[in-house]
């Protein structure tokens, strides 16, 4: 561990989460489902069950296109369907601070609502603790997702192989330029929102139209960079990426200049990844395209044998960068 | 929108690449000032289709990594003392300083530090917290200098006696002027950074080409700016009668911007101020002047900036001289890496190391 200490950083998604995860959670509950560090685990109870559990933190609460209720169900439920899996029920647990206003609490509830009648899950279970105020910052839920697995052809991070395509859902860096300039009170362009949505209703249909997906991942912390870090270095191959195909609204765009930020390392609450075999990349762009949460789909680049564990990006005037995994948070520069 | 879009048009990228190959004649060694530029070289993909001829030199361009080693002792101090809260850019935050603490672990360990966007939010903290001092760290060149200057003024006619400034600025001249005269840099030419003359203007670089007889090309941050800004370095090599030229028209105006100089030259004084891996240079720093003292942290924590060693094994000193490439020093991706930093050019969004690190592919 870099530091002997909990720092802000190891919550970032990037690279020092990724080793607080395998340094110490990973070392003491070793187990193979566990280590294979995808979204959601396999379970065999007799069915084949997915299981998935986020804890939602988010700063601020409200934000525009959406809240932490909605976000804490589409997070999961996302999570839960990225290896196959139709997404079935929910847990919830809340932990409010002493003082937290009904009203607001209402609202989130009330989202968390709507956003479970849409993913079509049911919460089945949950659990409210009231904590003194100062103790917790205004509210954290935490949700637990259980789907039941449709394919035999399971998408993993480890399955990325040469010669497939790489597909994004959408637009990258929405939701982590929306909550940064909210948080922040900073006046970005007005029609920047998060992207957070239910994903599982796409996913399900690309499962079952299409006959061999190799991965499925939503770039949420850490962003599409991180996340096909991950999977490069899970799959050992190299990802080429082309920047001038990476879909990234100019507002966010000219938001991120102005931050000095990344569009790539921020979060999305409404994307996924999808890497294929090359033979059935333009079916599944139609597919994705034909739903509104991925009319802007497209391919951004491909799997090759060319440097493995890294992502390389292709710059409009031909040259070559690497796109490596975040290390702690963005943060914003002096000039 | 569309027009500035033109600044990193891959065809007009391409076109003046070959211009470029077609008319070098021999090594040119370029030092790019200003850390956006060797971002923008690295993000953009250049530096893997430059001409070999052209060398590359990352200087003395980021406010992070000039920030001396006493400096950087100074407000990890202030940060653990009493009732002061420390308002700074998050740049700042993972520098390590002689024992290898920084910022985000004293954060950690209680320090009451707030990341800023703007240092006019720093006025508004000291408004809600006034039993306690709140401590902007001043660090950056001319381009933040007059901004910082203008919060100065505004917490003046505001009232507000808890507000602080440690500052730390620099101006660039000055450094390249030393710079120039090192053998072992043996630089031929200057980038020069737009951000900087937006507010200086060009002529503060006119002893470039009349004292050395070198060109100088202030440029802009798109791929476009510094393919043609390296044009005009290889055609003005040769000429007689040199003086400094703007690339970057659309965003610099020959005298700069008048208005933010005269703000800056009311509130801070030229000093003497200590580089990282530079020393001490004269007339490079800027100080609170006596008008604004009372907003000086300086002043009212009695701290005096003395030099001290230089973090062990780091070689940032060497690198943003453009004496050594980040990727040749001992400790680069190795004992030095973003995850634990041994020094600022690794840690800085604009740092050479940092770009080697995180964009060179071999």
């Amino acid at each position: 561990m870099a530091s002997d200490k909990v720092l802000l950083d190891y919550g970032s998604g990037g690279r020092a989460s990724q080793r607080l995860i395998s340094d110490l959670f990973v070392k003491h509950f070793s187990n193979p489902e566990l280590e294979r560090l995808n979204d959601a685990a396999m379970l065999s109870p007799g069915a084949r069950i997915s299981m998935s559990t986020d804890s939602f933190t988010v700063d601020p609460i409200f934000f525009p296109g959406g809240n932490i209720g909605s976000l804490a169900v589409h997070g999961t439920v996302n999570d839960v369907a990225m290896i196959g899996a139709v997404p079935k029920y929910l847990t919830c647990a809340y932990i409010i601070e002493e003082g937290f206003a009904m009203d607001d609490l209402e609202k989130i509830v009330s989202a968390m609502g709507e956003a479970v009648r849409g993913a079509g899950v049911a919460i089945v279970t949950g659990d409210t603790k009231v904590v003194p105020k100062g103790c917790v910052d205004k509210i954290f839920i935490n949700t637990t997702g259980v789907g039941e697995i449709i394919t035999d052809q399971i998408p993993a991070g480890d399955r990325a192989s040469k010669g497939d395509a790489v597909l994004i859902s959408g637009t990258m860096g929405d939701h982590g330029l929306t909550i940064l300039g909210t948080r922040e009170g900073l006046s970005l362009e007005s029609n920047v929102k998060s992207d957070s949505a239910c994903l599982s209703h796409l996913l399900v249909r690309l499962i079952k139209e299409i006959p061999e997906i190799h991965v499925f991942r939503d770039p949420t912390r850490g962003g599409l960079a991180t996340t096909l870090n991950e999977i490069t270095s899970a799959s050992n191959v190299c990802c080429e990426l082309e920047e001038s195909a990476i879909p990234v609204r100019p507002e966010v765009a000219g938001g991120c200049s102005f931050l000095g930020l990344d569009p790539l390392y921020l979060a999305n609450e409404g994307k996924f990844i999808c890497i294929l075999p090359d033979e059935y990349a333009e079916k599944a762009l139609e597919i994705m395209r034909s739903d509104d949460l991925g009319k802007d789909a497209c391919r951004i680049g491909t799997i090759t044998d060319a440097n493995p564990g890294k992502v390389v990006l292709k710059t409009p005037l031909g040259g070559k960068r690497l796109i490596n995994m975040l290390e702690g948070e963005q943060l914003p520069r002096i000039c | 929108m569309k027009i500035l879009e033109q600044f990193s048009n891959p065809d007009l990228c391409r076109k003046l690449l070959q211009t470029l190959r077609d008319e070098i004649d021999g090594e040119l060694r370029f030092m790019e000032v200003c850390g956006t530029h060797t971002v923008a070289i690295f993000r953009s993909g250049l530096h893997s289709v430059l001409p070999e001829e052209l060398v590359h030199l990352s200087g003395p361009g980021c406010p992070v990594c000039v920030t001396h080693e006493s400096e950087v002792n100074a407000f990890l101090d202030l940060a653990s003392r009493d009732n002061v809260i420390l308002a700074t850019f998050g740049d700042l935050m993972k520098v390590p300083g002689q024992n290898g603490n920084c910022l985000k672990n004293a954060q950690a360990d209680g320090a009451n530090v707030k990341v800023i966007y703007s240092p006019f939010d720093a006025l508004k903290i000291a408004a809600e917290n006034p039993d306690q001092t709140v401590v902007f760290i001043g660090v950056g060149f001319e381009t933040t200098a007059p901004t910082i200057a203008a919060t100065i003024k505004m917490a003046k006619s505001q009232g507000l006696k808890n507000f602080k400034v440690l500052s730390f600025h620099k101006v660039v001249p000055p450094a390249l002027d030393i710079l120039i005269n090192d053998p072992e840099t043996r630089i031929d030419g200057f980038l020069l950074p737009g951000h900087v003359s937006t507010v200086i203007g060009i002529h503060p670089y006119d002893f470039i080409c009349e004292k050395y007889k070198k060109p100088a090309v202030v440029t802009g941050f798109d791929p476009v700016d510094i393919l043609q800004a390296l044009l005009m370095m290889v055609r003005d090599r040769n000429k007689q009668n040199l003086t400094v030229e703007n690339q970057y028209q659309r965003g610099v105006s020959e005298n700069g911007n008048p208005k933010a100089v005269e703000i800056m030259e009311e509130v801070f004084s030229v000093s003497d101020a200590l580089w990282r891996g530079l020393g001490l240079i004269p007339g490079s720093g800027l100080e609170i002047s006596q008008a604004y003292e009372s907003f000086d942290a300086k002043k009212m924590f009695g701290i005096e900036i003395k030099e001290c060693p230089p973090l062990p094994g780091c070689k940032c000193g060497e690198v943003l001289k453009g004496k050594r490439r980040p990727d040749k020093c001992p400790l680069f991706a190795k004992a030095c890496t973003p995850a634990s930093p041994v020094g600022p050019c690794m840690v800085s969004t604009e740092g050479s190391c940092a770009a080697y690190f995180k964009y060179k592919v071999d």
